[in-house]
């Protein structure tokens, strides 16, 4: 994870990867960099903090040129919760918003948001094996059963 | 300006036939250049061809001739078809530069993201392992181009099998496999009856790869297996099903049943035969073909510049 991009304007709301669908956010900076920005937040905090104390180390961090309003960085961590890269626990009328996973399985997270963001970004990125499909399954079971015991 | 400009345009949809074949047929590191190759030339030739009928048709427009000084009667008598083919290819040609360069564009931003990303992989080493149960595994170009793998796929494979699934992501990375597959989904945003030839480079490119892990590790069935269980890891188990309508469900299955197989059996499929052949025959003819259409359409686009100077001399 490097710096997020400090360029990012007020009023754009992170689009991380597909399923942030909602809304009427306008597509312009790079998708899921605001919520990369968040949760580059919460990891340097440690601890579970507020959406209002988010929005807080967000201006801290990035300037008061790029405050974001409350409702979208509710909505950044609210989406980010949907996508289990944050755990949530109630205190008072809020939620306080924590990171569910190391650096790691939140960058395994990123890059399958990227796989499938658009079928055009798959031309950069070879993927091994993709999900079979059920007719294929049962063909490739039966052509590993006929090649006989495994050579290894 | 007849067949000249037409050919171009007829001769992609013979490699959507040949597509398929081709790719199954060929050794997939012929394949990969020949589809590519193909593709790229047959976008550019049949693009050419539709700006030329488009163009060809517009000056023939009394109010466009005059502004150019174009003698229409040196242009020569029209064929009766002429404006409405023009009209068409005016529109297909507008088209395919819309298409082509959104695609251009989304292959841009795609090279982007898989730098920044393997820029962003924690660690220095090429292959990274990710903390996650889902089985998967990616190569990422970049400067350098990493390689991803989950915890779970590695759980699921055996150290062989590990070795196998390696080498074949590093001979994607080293044969730069992603500037194969960038261009031929170029060519086919460009040209919609090359979606085949594209579809069937990226299969080509992940057998080219699938081969040089063979080499590698040695054992061409040892790769074989090692795609399977992969394959089979990274698919989640099936019976709790969404309840699906009967209708539907019988629809979807007819289909599955009517397409051949997807690309994961194939490629072990191709693994367990032996190395295919150098089909130098077979690469020469359709080779041969897309040269063709692309002398035919600098052909006419020749043709097409000799005649306009003739009328414009008037």
């Amino acid at each position: 994870m490097g710096a997020p991009n400090p360029a990012w304007q007020p009023g754009e709301s992170g689009r991380a990867g597909r399923g942030g669908r909602s809304g009427d956010e306008p597509p312009r900076r790079g998708p899921g960099e605001l919520a990369a920005a968040v949760l580059q937040v919460l990891w340097d905090t440690g601890r579970a903090l507020s959406p209002a104390e988010v929005q807080a180390a967000l201006v801290a961090r990035h300037g008061e040129a790029s405050r974001l309003s409350y409702s979208t960085v509710v909505t950044i961590l609210s989406r980010l919760h949907a996508k289990k890269a944050l755990v949530r626990r109630r205190a008072g009328r809020a939620f306080r918003y924590s990171p569910a996973a190391d650096e790691a399985g939140l960058a395994a997270r990123r890059l399958a948001a990227m796989l499938d963001r658009e079928p055009d970004r798959d031309a950069v990125l070879s993927r091994f094996v993709a999900e079979l499909s059920e007719r294929d399954e049962q063909l490739l079971r039966s052509l590993l059963r006929d090649s006989g015991p495994e050579a290894s | 300006m007849h067949l000249a400009v037409y050919l171009p345009l007829l001769l992609p949809a013979l490699l959507t036939l040949l597509a398929r074949p081709l790719s199954d047929r060929l050794h997939p590191l012929h394949a990969t250049w020949l589809l590519t190759g193909a593709a790229a030339v047959l976008a550019a030739s049949a693009t050419l061809a539709l700006a030329l009928l488009a163009v060809s048709a517009v000056i023939r427009l009394p109010a466009v001739a005059s502004l150019g000084h174009i003698s229409l009667a040196e242009l020569g008598p029209d064929t009766a078809y002429a404006m409405p083919a023009g009209l068409l290819a005016g529109i297909l040609v507008t088209a395919a530069a819309v298409t082509g360069s959104a695609s251009l564009l989304r292959c841009f931003r795609g090279l982007a993201d898989s730098y920044r990303e393997a820029r962003r992989l924690p660690g220095r080493s090429q292959a990274v392992v990710l903390d996650d149960q889902i089985a998967a595994a990616y190569a990422l170009p970049g400067r350098p181009g990493r390689i991803v793998v989950t915890a779970g796929m590695l759980d699921a494979l055996d150290d062989t099998s590990r070795a196998a699934l390696l080498a074949h992501e590093r001979a994607h990375l080293a044969r730069f496999h992603h500037l194969f597959t960038s261009a031929a989904r170029l060519a086919a945003a460009a040209n919609p009856l090359l979606r085949p030839a594209a579809r069937a480079v990226e299969y080509t490119v992940e057998r080219w790869a699938d081969e040089e892990a063979a080499k590698a590790v040695g054992d061409r069935r040892l790769v074989a297996h090692a795609i399977g269980r992969a394959a089979l890891a990274a698919t989640p188990r099936r019976p709790p099903r969404r309840a699906m309508p009967a209708v539907l469900g019988a629809v979807f299955a007819g289909r599955a049943d009517a397409h051949a197989a997807g690309p994961i059996p194939r490629r072990v499929e191709a693994l367990l035969a032996p190395v295919p052949p150098r089909r130098l025959a077979l690469l020469t003819v359709v080779l041969a073909l897309a040269l063709l259409a692309g002398v035919c359409a600098l052909e006419a686009a020749n043709d097409f510049q000799d005649l306009l100077a003739l009328a414009s001399s008037y």
